[in-house]
């Protein structure tokens, strides 16, 4: 866990030095130092503390926000479902986003605002809301009288999801190029709009969800037993479920609102967590959420400072790169230890 | 302890046990038994309330089960089930542990007084020496022997087991029951079993209760309830109740179709 922490703060500081402007790893240590009320002379030149604190620290900031949620709303799915392939976006979450998103730029971009200079723009406010409520009415759809089948959740989710996607699909059919392309991108999923107004929304969807699951990561390790064996030891499994699905909702789709489908990182980081520590809940959640932070950020700075391309959306660089060293280790789980 | 007053319930609309009177006295060691689709399991599912009664109600010392949170429920009575899958790589130490579920609090880590309870139902049920092994690389036998470590765990005062031997060979079987009339006479723990062996339930309750079609069809000690009347009444099927030879418990002979009877079609009572 320290160990975890520390990786991802020296990862969270060469993220801040690496790109177009190369600003020494001493100097981004100062300046965020001296955001804190540290008291550094600037031995910098302006332009850096500029880039660094307006452009690169709030993309770190929300990537490891980002990668934190996803991945333990990961894992608590992965441990409600007793399912390995449970990521964040089996119950339609992150279709019910796209839904809201790519609606929210084909219909309504320029024409919804709130007011306010703080306020989100209509994308990630229909992304969110729509997220929202394809969770409301999967969990509706799985549930008889006080009783919610996991089993339902799952395929009600499935085929919700895909409904979703097919709406999408329509979208992108029916409306023009422009719209089109800016549907892809943002399906693609990224970090490249970070500013601090984003990390500031985020940041209380996500303390709030990550708060919850880690409340109930007790419950999750007795629910591995199975339902009714986490009833007879006084889990009250049908409030647990809400709780863990109202959370993990909230986390995939706040994050996926600002930042688009960032597929993968839910699903691989809590394996390789509990490769590492175990199955146990108490561990696996909060180590997951430095782990799945860490893996993001790093993503994220091979994402933007790949030489021959400008900058590749984060959610590729996550399965082209993640899902290789996944196969591996998957693979040597596999083979018998000589 | 337990007592269960005409109790109605099962799944969707179609209930399964109908007016079920049972009651479970503190200390007793009480089996029941029935045909398949009798109610067993339904009982068993209703006292950890997956299911809820349609009629009547369950009293757990004098107080209404569905009352009750499941916190304070799981710190009387405590579940071993069939066959318990563990998808997930947990040792059986911390398997057991999960038995202090009802007791704690969230975010807080363990009391000294909850690893004494985790280190005591270890030894009970001499599961210590594979405390560090992995669940899933244990025997069916081990891991029924690691499940009643976890129940115990919760300090339970009343120890429901649902076909606890099912999937066992006969030595685990006679193993697990040994232990948990053990805990019985010695810890002075209620234990209310599901039996599918007409015979282990022979040797091992104080009191035998018989269900057909979700109602109590008999209810007292073995000789009385386990006769050749009573089993073709319930199961359909002829048989010969003897004496254990050495316990002198009734043991029930089963007969194949054209083995000649010598005591008539009719089953007579075996004394």
């Amino acid at each position: 866990m320290a160990l975890a922490t520390l990786t991802l703060l020296a990862a969270g500081v060469v993220a801040g030095a690496v790109g177009s402007v190369r600003i020494a790893p001493a100097d981004v240590a100062r300046i965020v130092s001296n955001y804190m009320g540290a008291g550094f002379t600037a031995t910098w030149p302006a332009t850096h503390e500029a880039i660094l604190w307006n452009v690169r620290l709030p993309r770190v900031v929300m990537g490891a926000l980002v990668g934190a949620g996803l991945s333990v709303a990961g894992a608590a799915y992965q441990g409600l479902f007793r399912n390995p392939l449970a990521d964040p976006s089996v119950i339609g979450a992150s279709a019910g986003a796209s839904l809201g998103a790519a609606a929210a730029i084909a219909f309504f971009d320029g024409v919804v605002h709130l007011p306010g200079a703080w306020a989100p723009g209509p994308v990630p406010l229909f992304a969110f809301v729509g997220g929202m409520a394809a969770v409301l009415l999967v969990f509706r759809l799985a549930t008889a009288g006080r009783q919610t089948s996991t089993v339902s959740l799952l395929l009600a989710g499935m085929v919700v999801g895909t409904i979703a996607s097919s709406l999408v699909s329509l979208i992108m059919y029916l409306t023009d190029s422009q719209a089109r392309d800016a549907i892809v991108f943002w399906l693609m999923g990224g970090l490249s709009g970070a500013n601090w107004r984003k990390v500031v929304w985020l940041l209380p969807y996500l303390a709030a969800g990550l708060g919850i699951l880690l409340w109930h990561g007790r419950e999750l390790n007795a629910f591995l037993l199975g339902e009714e064996a986490a009833l007879s030891m006084g889990v009250d499994v049908e409030r647990l479920k809400r709780w863990v699905l109202g959370a993990g909702s909230l986390l995939t789709a706040a994050s996926v609102a600002f930042c688009g489908i960032i597929s993968f990182v839910g699903l691989i980081v809590p394996h390789l967590v509990r490769l590492l520590v175990g199955p146990d809940h108490r561990w696996l959640l909060p180590v997951s959420a430095v782990t799945g932070a860490l893996v993001l950020v790093v993503a994220d700075t091979v994402a933007r400072s790949l030489p021959w391309i400008s900058e590749l959306p984060v959610g590729l660089v996550m399965s082209l790169l993640g899902g290789p060293v996944f196969l591996v280790i998957l693979r040597r789980q596999l083979l018998p230890r000589t | 302890m337990l007592r269960i007053e005409s109790l109605t319930v099962g799944y969707g609309g179609a209930p399964v046990l109908r007016g079920l009177d049972l009651t479970v006295r503190p200390g007793e060691f009480v089996v029941v038994v029935g045909p398949n689709g009798s109610g067993k399991s339904t009982l068993v599912r209703a006292l950890t309330r997956a299911l809820s009664p349609a009629a009547g109600r369950i009293l757990l010392d004098g107080r209404d089960l569905g009352r009750m949170r499941p916190r304070e429920v799981a710190r009387q009575l405590a579940v071993v089930a069939q066959e318990t899958a563990v998808g997930f790589e947990f040792t059986v130490e911390e398997i057991v542990a999960l038995g202090r579920t009802p007791h704690l609090r969230p975010l807080r880590g363990d009391t000294p007084r909850d690893r004494e309870a985790v280190a005591e139902a270890m030894r009970q049920t001499g599961t210590v020496p594979l405390a560090g092994r992995l669940i899933t690389a244990l025997s069916g036998g081990e891991q029924q022997r690691v499940m009643v470590a976890r129940a115990l765990a919760q300090e339970p005062r009343l120890l429901v087991l649902d076909e606890p031997t099912a999937h066992l060979d006969i030595a685990y079987q006679v193993e697990l029951l040994d232990l948990v009339r053990r805990l019985n006479r010695t810890q002075g723990l209620t234990v209310l079993a599901i039996l599918h062996d007409l015979n282990l339930a022979a040797l091992y309750a104080d009191r035998v209760v018989m269900l057909k079609e979700g109602r109590c069809w008999a209810d007292g000690a073995p000789a009385e309830v386990l006769t050749e009347a009573n089993i073709l009444a319930v199961y359909g099927s002829r048989v010969r109740v003897v004496r254990h030879p050495v316990t002198g418990a009734p043991q029930v002979m089963l007969l194949t179709r054209g083995t000649p009877d010598p005591l008539g079609a009719a089953g007579v009572g075996s004394d």
